[in-house]
Order: structure tokens, then sequence, then C-alpha cells
């Protein structure tokens, strides 16, 4: 036999190569097998068939008249709201959870531990379908919907939000707005004549809610008509329980990530700052918090991918998203099943592969020198 | 004070009554400790140093207080106060003199075999009960570090336990045990056997795929990172769906696994993905000092893996490993999506029973399963974190 051994290995690795293909080439025939006789043709042509079926919650028009294709674009566009008020009210939560774990009153302490550890031991399924079917389900009907604040009802039928009616003329303005809070973050980083511009920075957001608020029209506020409730913007049951669920269920592991992030800042640093003068709360925006964000930004971006994949759970509470619509109702309608499932994971594969390289690359910036 | 204490030199001997006094106005003698004041001992020392030390901190406890005894008290009163305990059907649970509609327990308890062993024959349901049997005696075995003969327990509990648990679940003719069809199986039963096998089969092959992304041989590496990377970036539903849906494109046609099968193989190499992961974490915090001693000794790839480097590594990634394995029995309750018949599922049927159907039955079914995956799940957490705090006992020796 060959006695090198790392001539061994590299023949070995070769031979490995032709196992895996010669397994890739067996499972690709009997599929090609299999499709002769079932008379299906591969290709991607059937998403310009038209849907003949309506979703009914969507961010984009979309009627029975549309395109799979469209309807593909609806549930990726579904998926990525839930995901991103997901990631915005988890990242809240976990803030305020891990604060209070971090608290040196006994009972909020605690209270923080409870939350965690109900939350993070109960399957995340388990949560999605307890908010919906066990708390949505038993609101009252539409009649006798709840009042909460801000002119918000909530009844059996979800969510019912107002919503601010543009001017027809405020439309360039309101463009102007959305440029100037993209804009700020590069701002802040320039500098003229030696000064930095990180006050004009701050100060470009506010403009942007000024801008935005004189193009405002009116408010649209839902209100009851006869036995429904007209107006406003309304958030289906399905979408509020899905986005309860992943919430809560994110928002406990952000906390653990928040918790240890700031206890592992090094007690030497909390003692320089203590012998330089600093105030408790100074001690903790100045110098602890700052090396603690940093130290969050890897963790934090797995707990991100996970609420994206988690948010394919929607497909148990009927939320049209991916799973619900493109790999239920239209593969059921078209039948086909190879190219609906590359498809899939096509788009889970490249929004991840998206979220983790932006959060890589502000990883690189802001990490600390120390890492590296 | 040695100077004190110093024999050689001779300490003036000074009369007790005459230590008392001033001497150049420093006392020679310490005084008396005063007691502390009474408002930091006891309970109230306490309570004033803990929720009551500023104002600010006197606003949160109250504040938080209140919402804590609220959402204690509106699961209490749901829970057990308002609950109904004892009755037939639907009528039993809406019954209520002017309270609130509590939890339905009759329900529970007449599903609660349904709960455990799904459709499962009831004249066949000794053997699932000799099942857990086995394994808990297994269990308990491999995970009390203290027990004798870990040894036996480990071959007890990754070899005989599967093949008689496998006998006993899906029947062998040969010796009386009529064949069970795994689409009869369901509730906990389905729940266990999925992810316990799911988790058993990730290990080995995890620790196969962290080995190949660390090799340096680059067909191996890119292989193993592939799958890895591709397994963990999508959900664990995409990859049960493509098992239940494209398995059978890809495999001849006479050759159709069990829709149980298929979820297995699903569970098993997601997991093993994750499982990777975790691995190669504890491998990278090897030493290199280890491999190379381990080289030096004259010791080939698998033998320095085998006896020198997968022994430190694993030890130090138990508490990833539990980690993982709680994850997977929580993803578990996933496999009702593809139509599967495991616990949430039966808990999902007993819910939608017309004959238990009140208000109350949803909360009802959800609480009990909630309360079911967190025993367990936290019990899990606990070991994990006792083992933990073992090893690092041992560490620091």
């Amino acid at each position: 036999m060959i006695r090198r051994p790392s001539r061994r290995a590299r023949i070995g690795q070769w031979v490995f190569l032709l196992a895996m293909l010669a397994g890739a080439w067996y499972l690709a025939s009997n599929a090609a097998d299999n499709l002769a006789r079932r008379h299906i043709a591969f290709g991607f042509g059937y998403l310009a068939n038209t849907a003949n079926f309506d979703i009914p919650f969507s961010l984009i028009d979309f009627g029975p008249d549309d395109s799979y294709a469209r309807a593909l674009l609806v549930c990726v566009l579904n998926t990525l709201l839930v995901s991103a008020m997901s990631v915005v009210a988890a990242t809240l939560i976990g803030l305020l959870v891990g604060l209070m774990r971090l608290s040196s009153n006994w009972l909020i302490r605690n209270i923080g531990l409870a939350y965690i550890e109900l939350v993070r031991n109960t399957p995340i399924l388990v949560q999605i379908i307890f908010w919906y079917v066990a708390v949505l389900h038993n609101l009252p009907g539409p009649r006798q919907s709840l009042h909460l604040p801000l002119g918000v009802l909530l009844n059996v039928r979800g969510f019912y939000l107002p919503v601010p009616v543009m001017a027809p003329w405020s439309r360039a303005a309101s463009l102007l707005a959305l440029l100037l809070v993209v804009a700020s973050p590069f701002v802040a980083r320039l500098t003229a004549n030696g000064k930095s511009l990180g006050k004009l920075a701050l100060a470009m957001p506010v403009l942007a809610a000024l801008l935005f608020a004189v193009g405002i029209d009116h408010v649209d506020a839902p209100s009851l008509t006869g036995f429904n409730v007209t107006g406003g913007v309304q958030l289906p049951p399905e979408l509020a329980a899905l986005w309860a669920g992943l919430s809560i269920y994110s928002g406990a592991f952000i906390a653990e990530i928040v918790r240890s992030s700031v206890q592992a800042v090094s007690q030497g640093q909390r003692e320089a700052a203590r012998s330089m003068g600093l105030k408790p709360s100074l001690m903790l925006f100045l110098v602890v918090l700052p090396q603690a964000l940093r130290m969050m930004v890897p963790p934090l971006t797995s707990q991100y991918l996970n609420v994206i994949k988690s948010s394919s759970l929607g497909a148990a509470v009927a939320y049209p998203e991916i799973f619900q619509i493109f790999a239920g109702t239209v593969l059921n309608k078209s039948g086909r099943e190879i190219e609906t499932f590359a498809i899939v994971m096509a788009i889970f594969l490249s929004i991840n592969l998206a979220v983790s390289a932006a959060m890589n690359a502000y990883n690189r910036r802001v990490m600390l020198m120390t890492a590296r | 004070m040695s100077a004190v204490t110093d024999p050689s030199i001779p300490t003036p001997e000074i009369p007790v009554s005459e230590a008392r006094s001033f001497e150049g106005y420093v006392s020679a003698m310490p005084v008396d400790s005063q007691a502390p004041p009474a408002s930091t001992t006891g309970i109230i020392g306490w309570l004033r140093a803990h929720l009551f030390s500023t104002l600010g901190n006197t606003l949160l406890t109250i504040i938080f207080g209140v919402l804590a005894l609220y959402v204690i008290w509106g699961f209490l009163s749901f829970a057990l106060l308002d609950a109904t305990w004892t009755g037939a059907d639907r009528e039993a649970c809406l019954a209520h003199s002017g309270r609130e509609l509590g939890a339905c327990w009759p329900m529970i308890k007449e599903r609660l075999a349904y709960f455990t062993y799904g459709s499962y024959p009831i004249p066949q349901r000794w053997r699932v009960d000799i099942v857990f049997l086995l394994g808990a005696i297994g269990l308990v075995w491999v995970l009390w570090l203290d027990a004798p003969r870990r040894d036996v327990g480990a071959f007890y509990f990754f070899v005989f336990f599967p093949v008689a648990a496998f006998c006993l679940l899906y029947g062998l003719p040969l010796i009386g045990l009529p064949i069970v069809d795994t689409d009869l199986w369901g509730g906990f039963l389905v729940t266990l056997v999925i992810s316990s096998a799911g988790i058993v089969a990730a290990l080995p092959l995890g620790i196969l795929l962290a080995l190949g992304r660390r090799s340096k041989l680059p067909v191996i590496s890119i292989a193993s990172t592939i799958f890895i990377e591709v397994a963990r970036g999508v959900p664990l539903i995409t990859v049960l769906f493509v098992a239940k849906v494209m398995l059978g494109y890809f495999l001849p046609e006479r050759f159709d696994p069990a829709l149980m099968v298929k979820a297995l193989i699903a569970v098993a190499l997601f997991s093993a993905a994750y499982m990777a992961e975790v691995v190669r974490g504890g491998l990278q915090a090897i030493p290199k000092g280890q491999q190379e001693g381990a080289s030096s000794l004259g010791l080939g790839y698998w033998q320095s893996m085998r006896l020198v480097i997968l022994p430190q590594a694993l030890r130090i990634t138990i508490p990833g490993i539990v980690n993982t394995f709680i994850g997977g029995f929580k993803d578990t309750s996933l496999i009702l999506i593809i139509g599967m018949f495991d616990f949430l599922k039966t808990v999902e049927v007993a819910v939608e029973d017309p004959k238990w159907a009140t208000p109350v039955s949803g909360p009802t079914g959800y609480l009990f399963a909630a309360i079911v995956y967190w025993i367990c799940c936290f019990g899990m957490s606990r070991y994990s974190r006792a083992v933990e705090m073992r090893l690092s006992v041992a560490h620091k020796r």
C-alpha cells in the first residue's frame, strides 16, 4: 500500500470526491427517471403562470390574475416584514431584560431571570401557536374591540393601527426626508475645516421627521362602522401572533447576550473609570456599554439569522410567508417540487448571506483592537 | 506587630489595670465593636439593600412587583383557582358560578394516554412502557457521573438500548411481537424517538463534519463547509419538507421510506451541522501543542484524534452538546408541520375536539404543552450547568 501519509491522504480525498460525484450522479439520474416517468419537465417557466388564488395579506397589490412570480415576491416581502419587525422588537426586549438581569435590585433581577428561563425552555412553535390560538382567537369581536392607547383597536381580526395619510404634494418632501436619514451616518464621519460634522448629522433625522410631519394631511384612525372596523391599517392576527412569538422568544436569547457581554467587560475598565472619577451612569455609557456593544455583534448576528429562519414557522398559523404561500399553495397548484424547494433554499441562503455579510462588515468596523 | 512579639526585646510588664488607662492618649486595647445599625441587618436590612436602596429603586420595585403579582395571580387563578378539575365533557368546563372561566383539566386527563402514545394500539402499549423504563435506566446510568461501570452504561445506552427499543416499538414477529406501523406512533413517544435518535446520529456525524471542516485537504474541507453552512442557512422546515417531498425523487422508485424515517434523517442531518460547529469550537480550544505532541509520539491522524484531541475537545463541549440537544428537542415540535403526530400535534387534536370545544380548551391545551416542554428543557439545562460547574472545577485543579 501507499506508505507516505500525506500522499495517502491526498489520494484519499480524490477517492472521496469521486465517490461524492458518483453519489450525486446516481441521485440525479434517479430524479431524471422519476421526472420522466411522471411526465414532468424540469424548468422555471411555470413562475409566469397565472396564480388563480388570493393572498389575504400583502404589502404590494396582488390579485388572482397575477403570476406565481409575483406571489413569490409578495411572500418574500411578508417574510422580510415579520423578520424586520421581530428583530427590532426582540432587540428592545433583549436590551431591557438584559439590563434588568444586571440590576442591583433583587426583584428586577429575578423577574428578568424568570422571563429568560420560562421563555428559553419552551419551543418557539408552542409559543406562536399559544399566542394565536389561546390569546388572539379569544379576543372579542369587532363590536367589542379593545381600545388601546394611541387609537389602536384590538379584536379577534387583529390589530388596527392609525396611519398618517400624506398630502399629494408631500412626495418630494418625504423622499428628501428619507434621503436625509440615510445620509446622516455618512455625514457624521465627514469633517469640514478640521471640525467634525457630528452635530449636523444628529440634526438631520430631526429635520427629516419635521419634513415628514409637515406632509401629513390627516390621520386615518380606525373606527367602528356597523359590524366592522374601517380605516387604519390592519395587522392580521397571524402576523401579530408570529411577531409576538418571535420577538418574545428571541428577546430572551438576546437578553442573555446583553448580560454576558456587559459582564465580560473586564473589571479593570470599571475600576479605571471609577478612579478617573466618573459617575456610575457615565461609567456605564462611556466605558462599559461601548465595549459591550462591540462584543455583542457576532452572537447578535446569529440570533438575527435565527429570527429570519424561524419566521418560516408562520406556516403553522397560516401567515402568508414563503412556506405558507410558495412552498404551500403554489407547490400544490403547480406540482413543481424540485424547482420550488430550490428557490426556497436559495432565497433563505441569500437572505442569510446578505445579513451576515452586513453584520460582519459592521463588526469589522467596530471590533475592539484587542479582539483581532 | 512583630516587634512586640519579638522575644529578644524585653516587653515591659503592664498591669491589667494600667493597660485600660490611656497612655499617651492611645488605647492599648481595642474598643469593643458596636452592634451594626438595626436597619442593615435581618430582613429589613436585606430589603433596604436589595429593594429600596434609592428612591428610583423603590419606585421600580413597586412597579415591577405589582406587575409580577398581576401576572402570577392571573396564572394561578386560571390554572388553579378557577380551573375545572372533574367532568365528562365541555359542559363541565363551561359551568361557572359567576367566576371567570378557568383551565379545563379533565380534557387533559382524558387525553393523557393519547398524548403519550398517540394511536399506538392499546393492547401493545406495554411495549412502549418498557422502552420508557429501559430508557430511563440508561439515561440515569449515563448522566449520573458517579454511577458504577459507566462504560457498561454507555454500551447499554448507545448499543443495546437502541436495538431493544427498535425491536419493542416496531415489533419482531420472530419473538411474537406483532409489527406496529410507524404511522400509528404518536404523542410524546414520537417526540422522544425523533429527538433522541436524531441527536445520537448527529453526534458522530457532527464530529466527522467538524474534523472535515478543519482538514487540510481542500476537497474534504470545502465539502464539509458547504454542507454545514447550507444546513445552518435554511430553516429546519425546509429540510423536513425536502426530506418528505423530494427524497422520493432522488431514490429509486421501489424504495420509499416511511415518513418517520424521512423526518429522522432530516433531523439528524440538520442537527449534525449545528453539532459540527459546537465540536469545532471545542477542537479550536485545544492548544496546538497537543497535536504536535501526539505527532512527535508517532501517532497518525486518526490515532491522535481518537486518543489525544477528541477526548479533550468533547469534554469541554459537553455543555454545548447538551444545549444542541435541548435545541433539537424543542425543534422536533416542527415535525407537526409535515403532518407527523408528535406531542404538540396530539395536543392540537385534543384542543380541536368538539367534545371539549370551549374558549378555554386552547389556553389549557397549549399551557399543558408548554409546561411539559418546559420541565424537560429546564431539567436538561440544569444538568448541563451542573456538569459545566464540575468540569470547570476539575479544570482549575
